[in-house]
């Protein structure tokens, strides 16, 4: 495993797991504990193959194995001292704060599909393969996973518009 | 009038701009009529864009320190790159022998403690909370510090705000030692910080700064032998500072003595 491609893949593990998790702190031990498996199963990787669903797949198999065994939510105190200004100064600056507190509301495993498509743009083969589900279940997470967050957003009482597209 | 097999797999599809070439017309034929579904699409887009938008800003941040030494230096060994294999079998010896050290000293410090068990209750004095905080610390290979000298504005700020007043880590490259980082650590009735130095050796040093000495009267310096551990100490005013290391009692002196100058020029 090349040092260099690895190290280049880190900014979009801390994206993806700060948008799952919400959590700064926990999101990069996530990424930690992924780059710490990566290296003790580098000879599993196959040379050539990408390298980046490989490591979603990693975080996506650990993140199971933590929500199997639920541990006591740790935070540290002084996470906001080193908060460099992460958001961007938009003056809708609300309607961003929803969209997060919208995206925590989905469920694990909505936010996990919607984020890999929308926010990593990986294909729907590649989350199917990262997190080993059908293709077809990928499409229909993500359906729900938009749609509910759409819902949220509007503040509509869920599935008051839901239509059926068949 | 579309009476295509539209799917909502589709409809996916599209909003991503995943779909076949051949497909994209049926499906933009099919949003021409039905003006809602086109909208619910376009909130799925706008979704997509606001998603990037939040979350772009944490692509730039500059990398933890902790998760940039992962992807650089293997934790696990890798039998292509020798170099580094040998490197760390050698951290691994040398994490050995600290260990041992270190539980040497902990096993001595501990024995003292016991000691004065009628004691117990009494405030541990400067030069053992800073030789314990010393032995605790300096060995650790992988996270010696909380905050890397690499971002030392941010480390003197947080230290500053954490214990009440300015504290910064005096510039010892001169003699030889640069700092690592520090962190903050409790003491006997607040927050203390310990910054640690090396030498171009790997030898470790770290300078205890208190500021619970309110009571006190100032001392000159002071030396103190905590097992394997080397102390000089003084108290300046509310400050008590404590310089910590396993090197000889001259050695020491001659670093206790370059930062009590800086800190005496400040």
């Amino acid at each position: 495993m090349d040092n260099a491609a690895l190290l280049a893949e880190i900014p979009r593990l801390r994206r993806y797991a700060r948008a799952m998790l919400g959590n700064r702190a926990a999101a990069d031990d996530l990424v930690q504990d992924t780059l710490e498996r990566a290296w003790a199963r580098c000879a599993l990787w196959r040379a050539g193959s990408d390298l980046r669903a490989w490591l979603f797949s990693i975080m996506h198999n650990l993140r199971v194995d933590q929500l199997r065994r639920p541990s006591l939510p740790t935070h540290s105190i002084d996470e906001d001292d080193f908060e460099v200004p992460t958001r961007a100064t938009q003056n809708d600056r609300l309607e961003v704060r929803d969209l997060e507190s919208a995206l925590r509301q989905l469920p694990d495993e909505q936010r996990e599909v919607l984020l890999l498509v929308a926010l990593e743009e990986l294909s729907y083969a590649e989350v199917a393969d990262a997190l080993g589900i059908p293709i077809g279940t990928v499409m229909s997470r993500l359906a729900r996973g938009r749609e509910r967050l759409r819902l949220l957003m509007e503040e509509r009482p869920h599935g008051a518009n839901l239509r059926i597209v068949r | 009038m579309n009476k295509l097999a539209m799917t909502e797999d589709d409809l996916q599809a599209w909003v991503d701009g995943a779909l076949p070439e051949a497909r994209r017309g049926d499906v933009e034929e099919y949003l021409a009529a039905h003006p809602d579904e086109t909208e619910r699409l376009r909130a799925y887009q706008a979704q997509k864009q606001a998603l990037k938008a939040l979350f772009q800003p944490v692509l730039n941040e500059p990398l933890p320190e902790r998760l940039q030494v992962l992807a650089t230096q293997p934790v696990a060994v890798d039998p292509k790159k020798r170099p580094i294999f040998e490197r760390w079998s050698l951290q691994r010896i040398a994490a050995g022998l600290l260990v041992a050290v270190v539980s040497g000293a902990a096993g001595w410090l501990g024995h003292a403690q016991y000691q004065g068990a009628d004691r117990q209750a009494q405030v541990m004095p400067l030069p053992r909370q800073a030789a314990v905080a010393h032995v605790v610390f300096s060995p650790d290979v992988r996270r010696p510090v909380e905050v890397s000298a690499a971002q030392e504005d941010q480390l003197v700020a947080w230290l500053s705000k954490r214990l009440g007043t300015p504290v910064r880590p005096p510039k010892l490259a001169a003699i030889g030692y640069e700092l690592i980082g520090g962190r903050l650590l409790p003491g006997n009735s607040g927050p203390v910080a310990q910054f640690m130095y090396h030498d171009a050796s790997g030898q470790r040093l770290t300078l205890y700064v208190t500021t619970e000495n309110a009571t006190n009267r100032d001392t000159g310096f002071r030396f103190a032998k905590e097992g394997p551990v080397n102390v000089f100490y003084w108290i300046d005013g509310q400050f008590g500072y404590a310089l910590s290391a396993g090197i000889d009692k001259s050695e020491l002196a001659r670093v206790a003595t370059a930062v009590y100058d800086q800190l005496e020029h400040k």
